[in-house]
């Protein structure tokens, strides 16, 4: 890939590899994505509106405490159709945002941290730390692609509606987790377009954390781990009890969707291979042994039951281990449970500020999906095989809307592009009020404190 | 000694616990014996504490090590004075160890780490209130808080090992994200934004307000230092500050005490049985070339006093072997004065004392030198040899070569020391000097105890 990097000494690789690799550009563009398309996406749908006021923070108006700087030293990067990558990029309004996206049309567009100078004049910025990451949402990235061991009906790059509860699970254990435990209410989550999901928490207090904060955080998630080969153990729960953290994952979560959704639904107990990984992680030798020979004897009758043969086999497994004297057994049960479930999570991406990450609204330039955000409240409605595309915008907007007539003001008003900007407002609003707050509470802090030095 | 005045008199302060803080210099007066004594006192302790991590102590063992070397060096026969030794003896260690930037940080991690375990063996109630002076800005969860917490927080001690909470369990409600280290591993409830710090887990949080607090100082220090304090006491403080740094701090070996004297006579063979590496090589090349440049001498030299070679024969043996190479009259005129000068009355007594392993280890012998530690400076190979010419089984060389491989010099030789003479030396080696007074020890009691345990089976 060539990439034409004006100034790489800071870059420690931190475009998402993987999307990366799912992006040879043009030479697999398919029939969903056409270059003419995005042009016109850019040119009447792209909500630079709401992206400006998002990335402003509430410094884009005219209050005295506003920080005017603030959205000019965001970093944007751009990958064009010709594979030139163009870090660095920044713009000092709106229009200069829209002006440099409609001219490039760029193919990803990422968003990484705000600096401590304008981005794109950093060269003129002497000294070690003259430029340097200052604020970044909080950001996870998931990817299905990681899960490939427990799911049986694609693998790689493909999703379908049987594995995507895996990142309904993912949006709901880190979502509650986010709110709960560590207090953040300004969370955004956005389909990637492909294969996974990525949340921006955006709190103040998010956005000011260091690296080694961000690294505490991806930890407190880092419950699975990939280990060596011989490791029978995927997840490490700690303890001999579980945290409540992961115990409220597990109760609210984790074992719903694995007994209801999974189980069943990817037929994790019906053929030898499948229930002998399960049966792996079972330390006990008599019991895996007795559950061996039950379900390759039993085959046939129990297909005869009416009953889904996984959940038959499942409840066996289960009152085996709970009725052994050995209480550790049981702990058995968690750990399968949460190796099928919990989320898997890239740690790189959330440990560093600077970080990039595509931002929402972008198309994906292999499905031509539109990386739409997800409402957390209603994830399990979200279907990425729903999601608008180019090409179904485009239709959509060629087709006279009969009801609405002409006239509109919004184009997107017109798409179904637009339920998503509802759910992107149901993120934002909140959030500029809560800016506004702040700021007005800390301008009044300040002014307060100037007043009381003066009488001195 | 003359009693002199100290001139270091900043802002008062009030009364303060057994364990102080360290907040500002005290505005005690001085003898100018006590600002080297106590300091010295000091830091044997830090010293010790140094030599437990590197030998890899596990925490709880370095807690009681760090209590015990406490009591062992900082008591003051005038228990009213305890506190004041603690608190003279620290201030005077920053002027020591603020001058640069490696002296400072090993300072701050074993003040940091002797304040840790002495605040862990403190009762709740003094805990308290050290974190009340040292500014803790968290308060403790309260009662009606805490039971509306106490599931989750049994349930986080259960998954983390640790006990049930006791009925007067203590909390603090901190922002997570001071915490990193505890929330990365689960080790605490978190709930909207505050982990729910266990005490045992805020010492931490402690020690990491003292070490910054620490840190700052000793920058404060070192200002101080360079603009007023050195030019100022020129005379008086600071030579004994900079010969702090550098000096060795365990026992004082410039007089021999335990065992009285030793003659030219005996000389050859206590150097085999009792000298450690690096004298033993210098006692070697100094009979093989008829000479050693100075930081040699000086080395060996004042080695030799400290184990108990008096002025005449001191002279008389570097007569013997320098006369074949110079001629006797020129080592009367040119090297005789420098070996009386180290037994002197001249000189500044701070200069004369026997060289510790740490200022032997950090000196930088150039071309022809023959000082300095072998475990530093010898190659691999020559340092095999030199080991198994001493008795370095095979079996344990390669242990020996692993701390040398680390740059643990000194447990290198302590566990030569082992090797050689089959017994374990849990001081661990500081001085040559200790060294040949432990390795005699060992081999009088063996004389004395045993009918006849020769050394002759291999
Ligand atoms: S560690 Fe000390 S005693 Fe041992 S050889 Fe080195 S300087 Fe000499
Ligand atoms: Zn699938």
């Amino acid at each position: 890939m060539t990439k034409e990097e004006i100034d790489n000494d800071r870059d420690d690789m931190m475009i998402d590899e993987r999307e990366q690799q799912g992006f040879p550009l043009m030479q697999c563009v398919q029939e969903e994505f056409d270059p003419e398309q995005l042009k016109f996406y850019y040119g009447r749908l792209f909500p630079y509106a709401d992206i400006y006021k998002w990335m402003s923070y509430g410094n884009d108006r005219k209050h005295p405490a506003c920080d005017l700087s603030y959205f000019g030293r965001r970093e944007f990067s751009f990958i064009l159709g010709n594979d030139v990558y163009l870090r660095y990029q920044s713009f000092n309004s709106a229009a200069q945002m829209e002006n440099s996206i409609k001219s490039k049309c760029p193919f990803k567009i990422d968003i990484g941290a705000v600096y401590s100078v304008d981005p794109a004049k950093r060269n003129a910025y002497a000294g070690e730390n003259a430029f340097t990451p200052v604020e970044k949402e909080l950001v996870f990235d998931i990817d299905m692609s990681d899960y490939d061991d427990v799911r049986y009906c694609c693998s790689g790059a493909n999703i379908c509606q049987k594995c995507w509860p895996l990142m309904t699970i993912a949006i709901k254990v880190i979502d509650s987790a986010l709110r709960e435990d560590f207090g953040f209410t300004h969370i955004l989550w956005v389909y990637s377009g492909r294969r996974g999901v990525h949340c921006w928490v955006c709190d103040a207090r998010a956005r000011r954390l260091n690296n080694a904060q961000r690294a505490a955080i991806a930890d407190y998630f880092h419950v699975y781990k990939v280990g060596n080969e011989n490791s029978r153990k995927k997840v490490f729960l700690g303890g001999p009890a579980l945290h409540p953290s992961l115990v409220r994952s597990y109760q609210q979560v984790l074992r719903p969707f694995f007994e209801e959704d999974l189980l069943c639904g990817q037929s994790l107990l019906e053929t030898e291979e499948k229930f002998e990984k399960i049966l792996e992680m079972i330390p006990d030798e008599s019991i895996t042994a007795k559950l061996r020979g039950e379900w390759l004897g039993n085959h046939h009758r129990s297909s005869n039951s009416k009953e889904d043969i996984n959940r038959v086999r499942w409840e066996k497994l289960k009152s085996h281990l709970q009725s052994g004297k050995q209480k550790w057994l049981r702990r058995c049960i968690e750990e399968i449970i949460f190796s099928y479930t919990y989320p898997r999570l890239d740690m790189g991406v959330t440990k560093l500020t600077n970080h990039l990450l595509k931002a929402p609204f972008c198309v994906h330039p292999k499905t031509g999906r539109v990386c739409v955000p997800i409402d957390p409240k209603h994830c399990e409605e979200f279907d990425p095989m729903a999601v608008p595309t180019l090409s179904s915008l485009k239709k959509e907007l060629d087709t006279p809307d009969l009801e609405n007539g002409e006239g509109k003001k919004f184009e997107s008003g017109r798409t179904s592009l637009d339920k998503s900007l509802t759910v992107f407002r149901l993120f934002l609003d909140p959030l500029l009020k809560s800016c506004k707050e702040e700021m007005e509470i800390s301008y009044n802090a300040k002014l307060q404190q100037s007043k009381s030095s003066l009488t001195w | 000694m003359e009693i002199l005045r100290s001139q270091k008199k900043i802002s008062a302060q009030a009364a303060i616990p057994t364990l102080p803080v360290y907040r500002s210099a005290p505005s005690l007066e001085v003898r100018l014996e006590d600002f080297e004594l106590f300091a010295i006192d000091r830091l044997r302790v830090l010293t010790g504490i140094s030599n437990g991590l590197s030998r890899g102590k596990k925490p709880d063992e370095m807690e009681k090590l760090g209590n015990d070397l406490w009591k062992a060096n900082m008591r003051h026969h005038d228990s009213s004075r305890m506190l004041d030794k603690d608190i003279i003896s620290h201030f005077v260690l920053r002027l020591v160890y603020c001058r640069n930037e490696e002296l400072r940080k090993w300072f701050l991690t074993h003040e940091t780490k002797l304040f840790e375990y002495r605040f862990r063996v403190e009762s709740v109630e003094s805990q308290k209130a050290l974190m009340a002076e040292i500014g803790f800005p968290y308060t403790a969860v309260g009662i009606g808080e805490l039971e509306d917490m106490r599931e989750n927080l049994n349930q986080v001690a259960r998954s983390i090992g640790r006990q049930m909470l006791t009925s007067d369990a203590l909390f603090f409600k901190v922002p997570f994200e001071e915490v990193p280290e505890l929330i990365s591993g689960r080790k605490v409830y978190i709930h909207k934004g505050f982990a729910y710090v266990a005490m045992n887990q805020a010492v931490n949080i402690v020690t990491g307000m003292f070490r910054s607090n620490l840190s700052k100082g000793l920058v404060l220090t070192n200002r101080k230092w360079t603009t007023t304090l050195k030019e100022q006491e020129k005379d008086r403080l600071t030579p004994i500050v900079e010969a702090l740094s550098t000096s060795y701090l365990g026992p004082d070996y410039s007089q021999p005490k335990e065992y009285a004297e030793i003659s030219i006579k005996d000389i050859d063979k206590v150097a085999s049985s009792s000298f450690p590496l690096c004298m033993r090589h210098l006692f070697e090349k100094l009979r093989e070339d008829h000479h050693l440049k100075h930081g040699g001498r000086m080395q060996l030299g004042l080695f030799l006093k400290g184990v108990g070679l008096n002025l005449d024969d001191a002279l008389a043996f570097w007569k013997a072997e320098f006369s074949q190479k110079v001629g006797s009259e020129r080592f009367d005129k040119e090297y005789a004065y420098s070996i009386r000068h180290n037994y002197g009355k001249e000189g500044k007594r701070i200069d004369y004392t026997p060289y510790s392993c740490q200022k032997i280890i950090s000196s930088t012998p150039g071309a022809g030198d023959q000082h300095g530690c072998p475990y530093r400076n010898f190659s691999k190979e020559n340092l095999e040899a030199a080991l198994s010419k001493m008795g370095v089984s095979s079996r344990l060389m390669g242990d020996v070569m692993d701390k040398v491989k680390n740059r643990h010099y000194q447990l290198a030789c302590t566990l030569t020391f082992e090797a050689v003479h089959a017994s374990s030396c849990d001081s661990g080696i500081n001085h040559p000097n200790q060294y040949f007074i432990d390795s005699q020890k060992i081999l009088q009691a063996k004389v004395t105890n045993s009918t006849t345990v020769k050394n002759e089976t291999t």
